[in-house]
């Protein structure tokens, strides 16, 4: 039982930092119906940045985070303005293509700058310890999940109460009205760029305290793919109900079934089963919109 | 359109030919010649890079059938190619079988498992239908390094070289002339495939689904056989390079081979025969000149800037070509081919 909770812990942990990934995902998709292959990359970046920022200079972890910040809004706005705005109106594959070679030229960029190697910051990050009973909470975890709730709770607020963020909804539900309504959607779409560099940067500073920076952390970016098709491409609440699920499924079936297995490693491909399972019976996801096609 | 000046098609026959007039029948023929003259120029090297380029040109036709002209983007085609490769492995180094009996079952294997994971593709399309794909490609990768007792897993296994009574294709020339042949072939069936009632079936489906399912095309026939008939391709491009290599393992197969396959037909252009050929062409002789570049780039400024310089070349050239010429290299041929045709007259 013991070990049955501690997998359902950790893996409320992992799915939480998943559920952050996703979101960047799901404002890109519902403000400029754009699928973002470099999700994974955003995170892996912002790995490499936080090692940057809190080794290289020994910055402390605000300044660290703001630095990180700072750089993603950057990134996000140079992204947008060079490489997606020409792609509007494009079919889905020119623009899907577009962001996967955006992300090999992120990941060249990463092996140029960082030489591609494996970093940690283990240890430099604030850390909370907490026991419950036998139940052990690994210490950068939980400040990962915090850090996921508080900027979870922040874009929630942000698209309910502020102008851009309503901008940004509006524009999700029909680009034609928004326009005439007096709102540049060019700015919206930049705006959906940066915020999602944002959360992305901010999910592989948290990924890379707990595990390390390397290439293969963008990887994390399919297991958010998962999250997304499962919840829902356009529902934010369906990313985080989604991100929960995938993260505590993966451990538990991890847990419990990789001894059986001679090669392992079903943590791996557990994503893609859920991904293959769901496009077959309810492809729209769980709380996502149904599409109505017309010719 | 596309004709010679003074040309005219004056009959059915005529308006189908692919090779139109003498000269196009002489090129055709002095190309051939030349490819299969090239062991005879080039060392062993360069004999690689074509066979390679043969291999990749066989599994794009496939990929192109899939997703130029029926529209289902498939990103696992990498992991169909492992399907074929393995079946031919096995069945040749486990079970005696010939390489020209393998290729066919190999062919056969990776079409089936290209319909079992091209059923999603029935009800969803874009990028789910990208995810399913790439969904199968880690799927098939992990159950080939399952299966440790019959492929041997991570350690992979080692495959015997094709061979046809008592003659080994050993040399890389001998190979060479194998795979061009081969890729002649599918060339050839491509180019065709989309001319019988299921490829324009297809370029309905392309072009608008509900329409085309209105006009009583079968969604459900024709998208499956756009996945079979793609990842045949696949299966047989797998099985050459996993015979040529003359060793299988899992790493052959890249999820971004898969990345780059669909990179060689943005490059050389979505819907096109020759813009398989010529993508294919430029995207592996931008890996050579990356590899040729790289320790010159290593020696002169750091081996960070070698290892990165063929990601980022291969990702901007992607990215640019979708910028400044979406339609590929194959419509700027078309364009060249229009204006010689026409000179000295501008329409």
């Amino acid at each position: 039982m013991t070990f049955f909770l501690q997998l359902m812990v950790s893996g409320f942990a992992l799915g939480m930092v998943y559920t952050l990934i996703a979101i960047g995902f799901v404002i890109i998709l519902k403000c400029s119906k754009a699928f973002n292959i470099a999700q994974g990359h955003f995170v892996m970046i912002g790995g490499y940045l936080g090692f940057t920022f809190l080794v290289t200079f020994h910055l402390p972890v605000w300044a660290s985070l703001l630095a990180a910040v700072a750089v993603a809004i950057i990134m996000g706005l140079l992204i947008e303005r060079l490489t997606l705005r020409p792609m509007v109106g494009q079919p889905v594959l020119a623009v899907i293509m577009m962001t996967i070679a955006l992300s090999v030229v992120l990941e060249g960029l990463a092996t140029l700058v960082w030489g591609g190697e494996y970093k940690t910051y283990h240890g430099v990050l604030p850390t909370i310890t907490l026991k419950v009973g036998e139940l052990s909470i690994p210490p950068e975890t939980l400040i990962g999940v915090i850090v996921s709730i508080i900027v979870v709770i922040i874009l929630m607020l942000f698209f309910r109460y502020t102008r851009s963020g309503l901008a940004m909804m509006a524009t999700a539900e029909d680009e034609q009205v928004v326009q005439s309504a007096g709102i540049k959607v060019t700015t919206v779409y930049a705006l959906s760029w940066v915020i999602a560099c944002i959360v992305g940067v901010i999910g592989g500073i948290i990924l890379g305290g707990v595990s390390g920076v390397m290439i293969p952390l963008a990887n994390v970016g399919m297991k958010a793919f998962a999250v997304v098709l499962l919840g829902g491409v356009n529902s934010i609440g369906g990313a985080i109900v989604a991100g929960i699920m995938l993260g505590v499924l993966e451990n538990v079936a991890a847990g419990y079934l990789d001894p059986l297995l001679p090669g392992g490693g079903l943590a791996n491909v557990f994503p893609f089963v859920v991904m293959i399972i769901v496009l077959i019976f309810r492809p729209h996801g769980l709380f996502g919109l149904v599409e109505i096609e017309r010719i | 359109m596309g004709l010679p000046s003074g040309t005219f098609n004056q009959g059915y026959a005529q308006d189908m030919a692919i090779f139109r007039t003498r000269t196009q029948w002489v090129m055709l023929f002095a190309f051939l010649i030349l490819l299969f003259a090239c062991p005879l120029f080039f060392g062993d090297r360069i004999l690689t890079v074509l066979t390679i380029i043969g291999i990749s040109i066989i599994s794009v036709h496939g990929l192109n059938i899939l997703t130029g002209y029926c529209n289902q983007i498939s990103m696992g085609h990498a992991g169909f190619m492992a399907v074929g490769a393995y079946t031919s492995a096995l069945l040749t180094a486990k079970l005696d079988f010939s390489f020209w009996a393998a290729l066919p079952c190999a062919a056969l294997a990776a079409g089936i498992v290209g319909i079992i994971f091209g059923l999603p593709s029935l009800r969803v399309k874009g990028f789910y239908l990208i995810m399913a794909t790439v969904a199968a490609h880690f799927i098939i990768i992990w159950v080939i390094l399952q299966l440790y007792g019959v492929t041997g897993g991570a350690d992979g296994m080692a495959v015997p070289r094709p061979e046809i009574g008592g003659f080994v294709f050993k040399s890389k020339a001998s190979y060479f002339y194998l795979v061009m042949a081969i890729a002649c072939l599918g060339t050839f069936f491509a180019k065709n495939i989309v001319r019988t009632r299921a490829g324009r079936a297809f370029i309905a489906i392309r072009d608008n689904e509900l329409a085309a399912e209105v006009m009583g095309v079968n969604l459900w026939t024709y998208k499956l056989q756009a996945f079979f008939i793609g990842c045949v391709y696949a299966g047989v491009a797998g099985s050459l390079l996993v015979h040529y290599v003359a060793f299988a393992t899992t790493d052959q197969f890249p999820f971004m081979n898969s990345v780059w396959y669909l990179g060689m037909l943005i490059v050389g252009g979505m819907g096109s025969t020759m813009g398989v050929i010529f993508g294919a062409v430029s995207l592996k002789l931008l890996d050579e000149l990356v590899t040729v570049v790289g320790p010159i780039l290593a020696a002169a400024v750091s081996p960070q800037a070698a290892s990165s310089l063929g990601l980022i070349m291969r990702g901007l050239v992607i990215l640019l070509f979708l910028i400044f010429e979406p339609r590929g290299l194959a419509h700027r041929w078309q364009m060249v081919k229009s204006y010689y045709r026409l000179w000295p007259f501008s329409h």
